[in-house]
């Protein structure tokens, strides 16, 4: 090997022994192969000789059986199996009867003599055996006494070969098998080689092991079938662990195939609860998590999260593209001894870390600021916000300055980045990082991120990546299996509501690049998930858009009783245990409109949510679907509800949210319709009256009659339903239908009887939609709301109202 | 955030000309906008204007950091250089100072660069001049001022200082709370 020659003079050969020369060793093989290679070798003269011996004994061994045979031939001699169990049968022989005795013992002498006198070869062949049996004496018992009933035959009769078919009739079945077999092998296969023979023999063997092992795996797979429900004693006093962990097993498979595998009288709770108590036990979670996860996932892949979660993932830095590309940096470390890897084609800056010979994070390249430790999971809501250059972008809890930093290296150090924390100590770590790395473009604050608004708005991206349970990084922090109950879950979820709602409020919508909000957190229950994000859906101009992430599944649509918004599906979440990083959640939201559909001041709320509790949940049943009232929609309405809703955030019932259908979810608006119109109207025409600032009017008095309002609303109708009037009125038609059908509530009728009614009706339905009030607010203000915003807003009014169109000739046709 | 006064700002620029000579008016003068040293509780920052008019925004008790801390001024109005200002300081810096990787850990503890651990230096490096520490692989790591000049380091005993230590990039770990 070496350099190649390079007899063109132009190229310059380096000289020295170049960067490969060391000199590989050579190299060493085992034994047995170079045997095989040196079989072609010729013989030494030694060799030689020796090899001649060996014939020659072969051959006189050969002789020697051929005569043994003919011998035993003649004389009635014991079967190979006798001469196996020589040693055995002498120790039994002591339960013989007398008679037996006196005629067994010198034969036995005899057989042993002539044995001695066999073939070296046959005894080797055997001895094996004889060890076997003589370890296994007790074990052996019946094939022994074949034996001795093959003697006495022997001896009786004197002729060998004519009663073997006699001796086998007399086995039993068990040493038939072999027996039988190996006394034909005698007879007719005299010829064979000794190691013929015991390549027969143990291929024998090896069949009746196979036997064995099916036979108790059969065994072991009835054993499984039955898995009996454990007794109260035995719950009461636990054993190990590994009874416990088996126990787990079983329940699973119990409940993978419940309807085959159950106990009778047993039902599913039972075993659910049963599994509850051993998985916390033997994982030691508190209940209350174990059941929320039990919810979450099914059983088998609850067990693999975990045993998932009991590993810590593997180490992963970010490379600092500010300062280095991650190739070089990769040869920095490994040349300090580190084992590593890129961290897949999803991400171009991670790498893992498999092994370390020096502290990865105390390593020149790490204080050089080329990299970061930083857990795979935290590069997706980065990934996913997508940051552009020049652009403001805010992390609201910034700390360590992870995902912060990643957000410069995109920006490349332009524009401007806010990061803040709320907890001033850990807004060291950020400082520390932030100047490491190498970050010039950044401004590090100090608010709780809830009023984060009111100190500057108007950023292009906002990363809420909000502090949670925990749930997802239990691998890293086990303290959460045992610390988490109800109250810290809804501690919280509502923190992270209001800081989500604040992040929406200081991302500008009208930014030419921007406009998008990433939400995420380390937990993943839908609590602080699924469920804030939809209620940020409801409480804001936003909408979900696709995260940008091409792995991960599908945030939850429905959860036990939740029925969220069906675009939660673009969300995606990540476990542990399909995709070996901490448990997360990416959300990302595009904001359509800086109108905030709610009231600014906390009291108005507080005043809504006293008189209008009534209106909440249908305003809530609505929105899942109702999108096609869009035109008749009375924004202040909405905005009454939601405000109502922000104040009381717990009081949602989510059991209505289960209508999702725009039929259903009309009637719970229609029962209460009586209430209802009357307050709604009556807020209208208050809007009306002073022009309808977004959010601040909505308290007013309800004094005028229904009638009055019932004109108002008409009237309102008619002058926002320019658009798609007659779309709307087929629409209205069918809903009619629908209600006539449904039939359940007396008002429906009243609904039914003048169109003034049913209008009204729709109306109502169609507030809950939040999309519908932005535009009708809109409308009213048309002067006031910027035209990029009034867009959008068609546009989304538009599309949505032929939706709702396409569902309704669906219904009609169904009906 | 406030404007240095003139003294301290003559402070400030004296003590940067020490590391990075005339270079000190590139980071006046940028192509990439104007920027400016502000001052906020001794700290020294250097921000862009872009920057510092949305810093402003934020109110001082809860303004934590912007921009980039160049150091602070001691109490006997002294500006002393932090670790922090190496990203701007090392790319102008005219005089440095190679380490060997054996000794780069020593230096990266808070030690002297002493002379078995020196692998290069800049030719002329006059005595007392402030330089940067760079490790073989070109990464900066640290200040420091020269206590012989390179003529001198010839002949320097083996344990002889070469450059007393300033400040390093393992304060970044070592006293992660009072680097700002």
């Amino acid at each position: 090997m070496g350099r190649k020659a390079k007899f063109d003079e132009t190229k310059k050969v380096k000289k020295g022994p170049g960067r490969k020369a060391r000199k590989q060793p050579d190299p060493v093989f085992k034994k047995g192969l170079i045997d095989d290679d040196k079989e072609d070798k010729k013989l030494s003269h030694r060799q030689k000789q020796r090899a001649a011996r060996r014939l020659k004994k072969k051959k006189e061994l050969l002789e020697k059986r051929k005569a043994l045979k003919e011998a035993k031939k003649s004389t009635p001699q014991p079967e190979n199996e006798e001469q196996e169990g020589m040693s055995s049968e002498e120790e039994e022989q002591n339960g013989f009867t007398d008679d037996n005795k006196d005629w067994l013992k010198p034969k036995k002498k005899g057989v042993q003599s002539k044995k001695d006198m066999d073939s070296q070869s046959d005894e080797s062949d055997k001895d094996e055996e004889d060890d076997d049996e003589e370890s296994d004496d007790n074990d052996d018992k019946v094939g022994t006494l074949d034996d001795l009933f093959n003697d006495t035959d022997d001896e009786n009769k004197d002729e060998a070969s004519s009663d073997e078919d006699k001796q086998i009739s007399n086995k039993t079945a068990y040493d038939s098998d072999s027996d039988n077999d190996e006394s034909d092998d005698s007879n007719e296969e005299s010829d064979m080689l000794p190691i013929e023979k015991a390549n027969i023999k143990l291929k024998k063997k090896r069949k009746q092991d196979a036997k064995l092992a099916d036979d108790e795996m059969q065994l072991n797979i009835s054993k499984q079938d039955v898995f009996a429900f454990p007794s109260e004693e035995e719950l009461n006093n636990p054993t190990s662990l590994q009874d416990v962990h088996q126990r787990i097993k079983d329940v699973v498979a119990v409940l993978s195939n419940f309807n085959q595998l159950k106990d009778e009288g047993r039902s599913r709770c039972e075993y659910t609860d049963l599994l509850l108590k051993d998985l916390c036990t033997y994982y030691s979670y508190n209940e209350f998590l174990m059941e929320v996860l039990m919810q979450i996932f099914p059983v088998q892949e609850l067990v693999e999260f975990l045993e998932a979660s009991e590993i810590a993932r593997p180490v992963t830095i970010r490379t600092n593209s500010l300062k280095t590309r991650r190739r070089d940096l990769a040869q920095a470390l490994i040349n300090r001894g580190v084992n590593l890897d890129p961290v897949g084609k999803w991400s171009k800056v991670g790498l893992v870390i498999f092994s370390s010979t020096v502290p990865i994070g105390a390593t020149p390249e790490y204080l050089a600021g080329h990299y970061i430790l930083q857990g795979a999971s935290s590069f997706l809501p980065v990934m996913a916000l997508a940051p552009q250059e020049n652009e403001r972008i805010l992390d609201m809890c910034a700390a360590p300055g992870g995902k912060a930093s990643h957000i410069a290296a995109i920006m490349k150090n332009t524009g401007a980045l806010f990061a803040n924390d709320a907890n001033k100590d850990r807004t060291k770590a950020v400082v520390g990082n932030f100047h490491r790395l190498g970050v010039v473009n950044a401004i590090i604050c100090n608010y709780d991120g809830r009023q984060f608004p009111d100190v500057i708005k108007g950023f292009d991206r906002v990363l809420l990546d909000a502090p949670c349970t925990g749930t997802g990084v239990i691998a890293k922090d086990p303290s959460v299996k045992t610390t988490k109950d109800q109250k810290d879950i809804q501690r919280c979820f509502n923190l992270q509501r209001q800081l989500l709602l604040a992040a929406i409020d200081c991302c500008n919508a009208k930014s030419s690049t921007g406009g998008y909000v990433v939400y995420s957190t380390c937990s993943i229950l839908p609590e602080e998930n699924e469920w804030v994000v939809n209620y940020a859906l409801k409480r804001r101009n936003v909408k979900l858009v696709p995260t940008g992430l091409d792995f991960g599944t599908e945030g939850f649509v429905k959860y036990r009783h939740h029925r969220f918004h069906p675009s939660l599906k673009l969300t995606r979440r990540f476990y542990p245990h399909t995709h070996n990083m901490d448990g997360f959640f990416v959300a990302k939201l595009k904001k359509f409109s800086n109108v905030i559909p709610k009231s600014a001041n906390d009291e108005d709320e507080e005043e809504i949510t006293v008189e209008e509790s009534e209106n909440k949940e249908p305003v809530q049943n609505g929105d899942v679907s109702d999108e096609k009232d869009i035109n008749n929609v009375k924004p202040e309405n909405k905005k009454n509800k939601r405000t109502a809703t922000d104040g009381t955030e717990n009081s949602i019932h989510p059991q209505k949210k289960i209508k999702t259908d725009p039929i259903n979810s009309q009637l719970p608006s229609t029962q209460e319709n009586g209430k209802n119109k009357a307050k709604n109207k009556q807020k209208k025409k208050k809007n009306k009256n002073k022009q309808a600032k977004p959010a601040l009017e909505q308290n007013v008095n309800k004094t005028e009659s229904k009638s009055e309002t019932k004109e108002e609303n008409d009237t309102d109708i008619k002058k926002d339903s320019t658009e798609s009037s007659v779309n709307l009125l087929n629409n209205d038609m069918a809903k009619k239908n629908k209600n006539k059908k449904k039939k359940k509530n007396k008002k429906k009728t009243d609904n039914v009887q003048t169109n003034a009614i049913v209008k009204t009706n729709v109306d109502n339905v169609s507030e809950k939609v939040q999309i519908a009030a932005a535009k009708k607010l809109k409308k009213k203000n048309k002067k006031k709301k910027p035209i990029g915003v009034r867009i959008e807003r068609n546009k989304n009014v538009t599309t949505q109202g032929n939706k709702q169109q396409k569902k309704l000739k669906k219904q009609k046709t169904k009906s | 955030m406030k404007v240095l006064s003139e003294d301290r700002t003559r402070i400030l620029f004296e003590k940067l000309t020490k590391y990075i000579g005339v270079n000190v008016k590139l980071l006046i003068d940028r192509p990439d906008g104007t920027y400016c040293f502000r001052e906020k509780k001794d700290r020294v920052y250097y921000i862009s204007e872009r920057l510092l008019q949305l810093a402003q925004t934020v109110k001082p008790d809860h303004l934590v950091s912007a921009g980039t801390c160049f150091g602070k001024f001691t109490k006997t109005n002294k500006f002393r250089l932090h670790i922090t200002a190496l990203t701007y300081i090392a790319p102008y810096a005219p005089f440095k100072i190679w380490v060997k990787p054996s000794s780069e850990q020593q230096f990266l503890y808070g030690h002297h660069v002493i002379k078995s651990g020196l692998g290069r230096i800049t030719e002329n490096t006059p005595k007392h001049q402030g330089v940067v520490i760079v490790t073989m692989a070109d990464i900066p790591i640290g200040f420091g001022v020269t206590a012989r000049t390179t003529a001198e380091c010839r002949h320097a005993d083996p344990l002889a200082t070469i450059a007393f230590h300033q400040a390093d990039i393992g304060e970044y770990i070592r006293s992660e709370d009072t680097l700002v």
